[in-house]
């Protein structure tokens, strides 16, 4: 079970190369590849952050093995999501993107999101387990915001909120259910 | 493709209007229409994404027109779904005839126009950039008539300060329209000096051809200066009012959608950035022009206005 997590996780990418090799994404490519990295990062890690209480409520302890590559799999969707939009989408353009980070708050909390994002990527090997002892622990409570922020990120661009809603009170869900209230039982 | 059959490319001769230019319009506009359907302009909608798919057509900053493809097959219309690349499919045989257009409110001679009456009207080719709220934008060759051409048939009496629009409601035929999360039936608004700019057309066709549903058949207005949303689809209602319309998307995002919506890149918007622009079939995103590049004929509209305040 817990092998099926590769294939599983690469289904999002695989569609997009498939769709893209036979010509069957919309006039607006680009944006094809942006809003479905996006969403599949989004995904992923509301999966990472859904191994924890599942694994407390099923009692099945492979539930947490599959919390690294399932975070591992959503940190390469949002690098290829911020891969289309800056140099894709925007050409490198710092001027530009700079403009859009000052001017759209959805921007912001993306680029906030990535960046708590990418030191848990980076520290996320057994070495680096190992050499920052019992900071690894506090450091990787980091996803938290981060879904956060990539949440708000997704409510804060969609016209219509519904989807992000949905999003946001599973997100909330899975956080509430980490109070110590939940636990005591 | 939705083709019009010669039926209903007959001229009809209930249109009896005293205006010298209308004089004898309906014939000539009705062949000029027929002629354009043979042209070789028609871009078949199997052909792939590309401007050299679309025989040469350019607008007047020599921009490629974009293909038909493209033009049918990426959609913003709300009544059927909001997923861009369902609409056309969604939209397949939505009925558009028979078509009635009533337009009213302050005018002398209100008058219920049937599409016929319309296609009656001499009908010519814009080739006009869209610009998108979403910040993607395109190049569409229309075939329409001013709007300013209608709303002097009907006569406006002085107190008519703006136009109402209004969409056809049909939540059987239209599955977007059940959802409730929107105040339908979608309604947008103009100024009345906006409605008479002879840059705002109501548009007909496509590439020489009937509109198909996707893209607001039987007949949309086009207003190349405004973000697309304002260029209201599938019209059977159009009101002249003395006060300012509140548009469907006014109703639902007060704080996000202005009555002007006038394309301006130094106004953001909360979720785009109107700076730049993605071109759809290109790949570079391009600056996006004040009033979408017509604001040599437009900007005089609002002159004195804070455009930051009306967006």
């Amino acid at each position: 079970m817990p092998s099926a997590v590769h294939p599983l996780s690469l289904i999002p990418l695989g569609l997009l190369l498939g769709e893209a090799a036979l010509g069957l994404l919309s006039v607006n490519p680009i944006q094809d590849l942006i809003l479905r990295t996006g969403k599949a990062g989004l995904v992923l890690l509301l999966l990472t952050l859904a191994c924890t209480p599942l694994k407390r409520l099923t009692g099945w302890k492979w539930l947490l093995a599959l919390r690294k590559p399932l975070g591992l799999y959503s940190f390469l969707y949002v690098s290829l999501h911020l891969v289309a939009f800056a140099v894709i989408d925007f050409g490198l353009d710092l001027a530009l993107i700079s403009q859009a980070i000052a001017e759209k708050r959805y921007v912001l909390a993306g680029m906030a999101s990535f960046s708590l994002l990418l030191p848990l990527a980076l520290t996320s090997t057994k070495a680096a387990q190992r050499r920052l002892g019992r900071w690894w622990r506090p450091l990787h409570r980091l996803i938290y915001p981060a879904a956060l922020l990539a949440a708000l990120h997704y409510l804060w661009l969609a016209k219509v909120p519904r989807e992000p809603l949905i999003f946001l009170a599973i997100l909330g869900g899975l956080l509430a259910l980490r109070l110590p209230w939940w636990r005591i039982r | 493709m939705v083709k019009i059959p010669s039926s209903e490319l007959t001229p009809e001769p209930v249109y009896l209007s005293r205006r010298a230019f209308l004089g004898g319009a309906g014939a000539l506009s009705a062949a000029a229409l027929l002629a354009a359907c043979g042209t070789e302009r028609f871009v078949s909608g199997t052909t792939t994404a590309g401007p050299g798919a679309t025989a040469g057509l350019t607008d007047e900053l020599g921009d490629p027109a974009n293909s038909l493809d493209q033009i049918t097959n990426y959609n913003n219309y709300y009544e059927f779904t909001t997923d861009k690349e369902g609409v056309a499919r969604l939209a397949k045989g939505f009925t558009t005839s028979p078509w009635e257009v009533s337009v009213g409110g302050l005018v002398a001679q209100p008058r219920t126009f049937g599409f016929e009456d319309l296609l009656a009207l001499e009908q010519e080719e814009r080739i006009y950039r869209l610009r998108c709220v979403e910040a993607w934008s395109m190049v569409i060759p229309w075939l329409g008539f001013p709007l300013s051409r209608l709303l002097a048939l009907v006569e406006p009496r002085p107190e008519a300060k703006f136009v109402r629009f209004e969409t056809v409601y049909r939540p059987e035929e239209m599955p977007g329209q059940r959802d409730r999360h929107y105040p339908w039936p979608y309604v947008e608004g103009l100024r009345l000096d906006e409605a008479m700019h002879d840059l705002a057309i109501v548009a007909t066709g496509i590439y020489g051809h009937a509109l198909t549903p996707q893209n607001g058949a039987p007949l949309r207005l086009v207003v190349p200066w405004k973000y697309g949303f304002k260029s209201i689809k599938a019209i059977v209602k159009i009101d002249l009012v003395e006060t300012m319309p509140v548009s469907l998307w006014m109703a639902l995002a007060p704080m996000e959608y202005g009555f002007y919506a006038n394309v301006n890149p130094d106004v953001t918007h909360p979720r785009w950035s109107q700076a730049s622009e993605r071109r759809i079939g290109t790949r570079a995103r391009r600056p996006t022009l004040p009033f979408n590049g017509y604001a040599e004929q437009v900007a005089p509209l609002y002159a004195g206005m804070d455009l930051r305040q009306h967006y």
